[in-house]
């Protein structure tokens, strides 16, 4: 609850545990979402995708569709306009008559009603010539390539030493390991619970669309370029968010279907919104991934040889190019390294973010591997991990801003109550079940990204208006902007009128990367210094200033990384091989904490969708068509209320003076690095059997214990 | 096919006009402009569309509208009193329990449904199989909650908030008895 | 969704007699799977007879002993039933296992049983479908089968039925009673779902126009010691990929077998009464061994597909343990080294 006697001081709303800004009104289903914003006379859009994998459209019959009562119009390439810009294969849609993936939008009917454009939707005829495809990531079978770089710009490989040396030299000493297997991560789907949607107008050359977006600002731009008008024509509006999770970090397809529909009514307001079902192939997922990784490691259990070899897919017509092999460049010490990404093109939906990209996957195969290693050595994980902690980091030698992941397992061991833990595998049993427990690190770097601006202004009565055309997906935003603001503006909380997500409000990057809260509050701090530098601390009604997010002089000098630690206990049924989680505990070191009540949640949050990534989530492909089968919520199977017992997340005291003013290092996708790995492990110690994929379902451990 | 239907919604009468093809939950959100009820996967998949339909909790996207002409509906709208919140939505801004907001309507008309039922002595699949017949009320522990809970999916990963939120709900509520 | 005509029915005869009539005509009950189907274009009928508010919503005692439950008792109200749960546990278990809190709670009596198969491809109509476009293939057959049948299965379809609670009836010999054009008839539950041969569009011997009235479980007075467990994905709120309801008799030794029912769900096209596995074990004491024996016996001419093998052992491990519990005095001797 919001007690005055916490915000009506000033300099105390940082730190504080605040109740959600937002919470009354979403528990009253009050807070309007993208598809609810009330517009006049609306028309509803739905979209008709292509049922074959690859080929090319050979007759389009809409005449049935057309007869449907209640019809408008109906879309295809052969009557949709051409978009100013195809740069954006995945954003190109109804230009041509190519298809690329199974679930392409190939046509779209305008109705008067929801239930009249779906069904007409489906009595549009269109049919193909098929072309052979390639569906199936299969490292072995697959032609794979060298991307020019993984996604944030990181390098494609990284090589220092020898490490084939270093894995000769291991396994010809009899004292030493050399380790070398192969990890799997599924395919998987973000599905926030809020399907994407879009209402589009347009209003002469003005576009306006409320969307669900994690940055409205980004979304605007792509689509103005894909239209070919100025940006200060797009409007976009998004005051909340039904979750996100990297899904809407983009603009997707049916983003510029809904304005290429409403092109077709102007002036009237078209609804468009995605099935569950479509979303599967519309909106982006994390490719499978396959990781190779080698381990070298003396019997004093210090590496002097790290390896992982990604290989995933992307899509044919658009490159997306997931960097799992990236943080086993600043996890551990060792003097041999090489890392690699490589890739599959094929005929695929396109691959897109999804929480902790790169760090989620990658943080899998690499913390399996060091468990497998402490079994072979006879050695703790835990002790493992912290005697390979590494001073500086690993590739470039650059000094760490703050590094806490040794201190991470000390108290997550401590409040775990891992010591004394009997490491032989298979042997505690609890009635039917059982019982193991496991051990992985997490980690998740530090991302800046330039270009926010905050505004400032002075409304009267003690009242300060704060804009950002920020986003709050559930991370928290309009709670902590506005804590932030109002210490920063040395007032108190209630004092502060804060507005985001609207194109109107100064440009504000994506909530995206961890990196939301500390843009977003940076460029926040800089305004409300220059507000009180220019019109002091009794300003006049009107007065205002604004700010960008400036850049960070330490940028270079370090390597700035949150680190963290989850312990887990599984259950496992001893006759069906049912996993049961009733214990996770997460030790994090990740800077500042503006609001522990929402920052809790998040962590918890991510924790639990990595135990959802560990026993559950796999979209299931099926080679012969291309298809995503399982593409829905009951064959998509996410965590539900009964999976989960008791998850912990707890932080370490962390004070980084480099990272930004505030001292933010992001906690939106930490979380879940390191979950799937630590549920292996546990399983593993729970009944011997060593699991080296995910999702790891109840047969995979039924086969090895039988 | 349109045809004429009344709802009573929140408290109040509502007639509206509706295809036969439309299910109670496009009805409240696209004929009535009544949001709280979301839409997550249009196949009870998900529970987020969850109301209290003549006082039990029920899932709307798989309802036809047109079979339920004259049906008493209460959403996460329309639960409170007097512009206060309901006890269950108070317990749950209290305990944090929810992040992106989007499947929290349907979890707090569930759970207010979970007490109903809770109330009346409803087994669920992990009520231990006790005295034959006993119909005392249900003790909410929280491994009741969660299974009762599971229709009601999360992705944000506010469970571990939502059961003690729905705990202290009842808790109350037995108090309040 | 086709557009459809609405009509609400006021009394049973007149609602067979309308559906009987028009052949692109359905019965509507609380619409949970149906309007599924109708959104995915599974099905289109022109006409939907809502048959929901019919009085059929009774459950009454019969003069063997047993119960008849009306065909729209609501699934909620009938695993909360006093009589249901202290004289048919496995039947308030199973169905207790099914859907959601707020599904059952809509979900009828006579809708669970006519459940369709969940199968994705079956779901999903740009895949070949014998069940939902005859003739068109089984895209199932070599395609993700983690869901699918190892027992009963054609080569037309290895689809399974969904019902918790139809399973529990299965074991429990359950008797569907509908009405037809040509009048009331009893079918054992156990013949109620077919198996799906070369004809897997027709899920269950009803013809078109005949209405699920009642479900009638008989006395059986040792059904009091019986359970239902199901072995999902999920701790809940998913579809079984094993499901087992027993029923045990027990001599007075309170071990030997004297009468078993045994019925499996996640294995096959309709609820499966696993007599084999009940002959095998009567007489028997209840051990686990036994029961390990018993569930081999019933999957002996098991066909898994490519990735549903794992069910034999899990119908294995599963009955085995299901007796366990109905059975809390079983020596534990038997419980290490068998598996």
């Amino acid at each position: 609850m919001t007690s005055t006697s916490e915000t009506s001081g000033s300099g105390r709303a940082v730190g504080a545990d605040l109740e959600r800004a937002d919470a009354r009104a979403k528990v009253a289903g009050q807070a309007p979402y993208a598809f609810e914003h009330p517009v006049e006379n609306p028309c509803y859009a739905h979209a008709v995708l292509s049922s074959v994998p690859r080929g090319r459209i050979t007759s389009v019959d809409t005449g049935a569709a057309c007869r449907e009562d209640g019809v408008i119009t109906v879309l295809t390439y052969e009557n949709a306009e051409r978009l100013a810009s195809t740069d954006d294969a995945e954003l190109a849609i109804l230009q041509e008559p190519e298809v690329a993936f199974h679930g392409q939008i190939v046509g779209a009917v305008i109705a008067e009603t929801p239930e009249a454009a779906r069904h007409a939707a489906s009595l549009v005829r269109i049919t193909y010539a098929t072309e052979p495809h390639e569906s199936e990531l299969k490292p072995d079978e697959n032609e794979l390539y060298r991307p020019d770089s993984a996604n944030g710009g990181a390098d494609t490989d990284s090589m220092l030493g020898d490490l084939d040396a270093a894995m000769e030299a291991a396994a010809a000493d009899p004292e030493a390991v050399a380790l070398d297997e192969t990890y799997v991560t599924a395919m998987t789907h973000c599905n926030p619970m809020e399907p994407h949607a879009t209402i589009a107008v347009w209003q002469g050359d003005e576009l306006t669309l409320y969307d669900s977006s994690q940055s409205v600002h980004g979304h605007r731009d792509t689509l103005a370029e894909v239209f070919g008008i100025d940006r200060g024509r797009v409007h976009m509006i998004c005051p909340y968010v039904g979750g996100g999770f990297g899904s809407k970090g983009e603009p997707h397809a049916h983003a510029v279907l809904a304005a290429l529909t409403a092109r077709a009514v102007p002036g009237r307001p078209v609804k468009l919104a995605l099935t569950r079902q479509q979303m599967f192939t519309l909106v982006g997922y994390r490719t499978p991934t396959y990781q190779r990784v080698r381990l070298a490691a003396g019997a004093d259990g210090r590496l002097t040889g790290i390896g992982m070899d990604a290989v995933e897919q992307t899509s044919r017509i658009k490159e997306f190019a997931e960097q799992s092999a990236n943080p086993t460049r600043t996890m551990y010490a060792a003097e041999h390294r090489r890392t690699t990404h490589r890739l599959a093109h094929l005929d695929v939906p396109v691959p897109s973010w999804m929480r902790a990209p790169g760090e989620c996957p990658g943080m899998f195969g690499p913390e399996v591997a060091m468990d497998e290693l402490a079994e072979r050595l006879g050695m703790d994980p835990v002790e493992l991990r912290i005697r390979n902690d590494a001073p500086v980091a690993p590739e470039t030698g650059k000094p760490f801003s703050s590094r806490n992941l040794v201190a991470c397992l000390n108290e997550g061991a401590r409040r775990f109550g891992w010591h004394g833990r009997d490491p032989r595998p298979g042997v505690r049993r609890d009635g039917r079940w059982l019982v193991g427990t496991g051990v992985a690190s997490s980690a998740y770097p530090v991302n800046r990204v330039p270009g926010s601006v905050a505004a400032v202004q002075y409304v009267g009565e003690g009242r300060y208006r704060v804009d950002i055309g920020a986003a709050d997906l559930g991370t928290g935003a309009w709670t902590v902007l506005a804590q932030i603001a109002a210490d920063r503006l040395d007032v108190p909380l209630d004092a502060v009128e804060l507005r985001i997500g609207d194109t109107a409000l100064p440009k504000a990057t994506v909530a995206g990367g961890s990196s939301g809260t500390a843009m977003w509050g940076s460029a926040i701090v800089a305004a409300a210094r220059t507000f009180r530098e220019r019109h002091g601390n009794d300003p006049s009604p009107g007065d205002h200033a604004q700010a960008e997010t400036p850049g960070n002089p330490h940028a270079e000098r370090f390597a700035m990384h949150a680190f963290g630690a989850q312990f887990v206990e599984v259950r496992v049924d001893a006759d069906t091989g049912e996993i049961r989680v009733p214990r996770l505990l997460g030790v994090f070191a990740a800077g500042r904490i503006i609001n522990p009540r929402t920052a809790r949640s998040q962590l918890v949050g991510g924790m639990t969708m990595g135990l959802s990534m560990a026993l559950h989530e796999e979209t299931v492909t099926d080679p012969r068509y291309g298809l995503l089968v399982n593409h829905d919520l009951a064959n998509y199977h996410v965590t539900a209320n009964a999976d989960v017992r008791s998850i912990e997340a707890h932080w370490i005291d962390e004070d980084d003076p480099y990272v930004n003013p505030l001292g933010i290092k992001g906690i939106g996708e930490i979380g879940i690095t390191g979950t799937a790995a630590a549920v292996v492990n546990a399983v593993r110690h729970a009944t011997g059997v060593r699991v080296r994929e995910v999702p790891v379902m109840l047969d995979k451990v039924l086969n090895g214990m039988s | 096919m349109e045809t004429e239907i009344k709802l009573r919604v929140d408290g109040q009468e509502r007639e509206v006009t509706v295809d036969t093809r439309t299910t109670v939950l496009d009805a409240l959100r696209e004929r009535l402009g009544i949001t709280s009820p979301k839409k997550g996967c249009d196949h009870g998949q998900c529970g987020s569309c969850t109301v209290l339909l003549d006082g039990r909790r029920a899932t709307t996207c798989l309802a036809l509208a047109v079979a339920h002409d004259g049906a008493e509906i209460v959403t996460a709208e329309g639960l409170g009193t007097d512009g206060e919140l309901h006890p269950v939505q108070q317990a749950f801004v209290d305990h944090d329990a929810l992040q992106c907001g989007y499947c929290t309507p349907g979890q707090v008309c569930s759970a207010v449904g979970v007490l109903r039922e809770a109330a009346q002595g409803w087994p669920s699949v992990v009520t231990e199989v006790g005295a034959e017949g006993d119909i005392a009320p249900a003790r909410l522990d929280h491994e009741e909650i969660a299974e009762r809970m599971s229709g009601n999916l999360c992705r944000c990963g506010a469970y571990v908030n939502i059961v003690p939120a729905v705990a202290a709900a009842a808790e109350a509520e037995g108090a309040g008895r | 969704m086709k557009p459809f005509r609405y009509e609400r029915a006021t009394d049973a005869e007149h609602a067979v007699a309308t559906v009987a009539a028009h052949p692109g005509a359905a019965f509507l009950g609380a619409g949970t799977n149906l309007v599924d189907h109708l959104k995915l274009g599974i099905t289109a009928p022109d006409l939907l007879v809502d048959v929901s508010r019919l009085p059929l919503d009774e459950v009454a005692e019969t003069a063997d002993g047993g119960l008849r439950v009306g065909a729209n008792v609501r699934n909620a109200d009938l695993a909360a039933h006093p009589a249901v749960r202290a004289r048919y546990p496995v039947l308030s278990q199973a169905l207790l296992s099914g859907a959601s809190g707020q599904l059952r709670n809509l979900a009828t009596t006579g809708g669970n049983l006519l459940q369709r198969t969940r199968c994705a491809y079956f779901q999903d109509p740009s895949t070949p479908c014998n069940k939902r476009d005859p003739g068109t293939g089984c895209a199932a057959l070599e395609g993700w089968t983690r869901y699918h049948a190892i027992l009963g299965a054609s080569s037309h379809c290895v689809a399974v039925h969904p019902s918790d609670m139809a399973v529990a009836m299965a074991a429990l010999d359950a008797v569907v009673v509908t009405l037809g054009p040509d009048g009331e008839r009893r079918i054992p539950v156990t013949d109620f779902h077919r198996l799906p041969g070369d004809a897997p569009h027709r899920d269950t011997v009803l013809r078109h126009g005949e209405l699920i009235t009642a479900v009638e479980l008989p006395g059986l007075p040792w059904a009091t010691r019986s359970r239902y467990r199901k072995v999902r994905d999920r701790a809940s709120y998913a579809f079984a990929l094993v499901s087992v309801a027993v029923a045990l008799d027990l001599e007075d030794d309170g071990r030997t077998v004297r009468e078993a029912r045994i019925a499996l769900g996640g294995i096959a096209h309709k609820p499966w009464r696993a007599e084999r596995a009940e002959q095998a074990l009567r007489g028997l004491p209840a051990t686990e061994e036994n029961c390990r024996t018993a569930a081999d016996a019933e999957t002996a001419d098991a066909h898994p597909l490519r990735d549903n093998a794992f069910k034999i052992p899990l119908v294995r491990n599963t009955l085995a343990a299901v007796v366990r519990d109905l059975v809390p005095e079983t020596p534990s001797g038997s419980l290490e080294g068998a598996r």
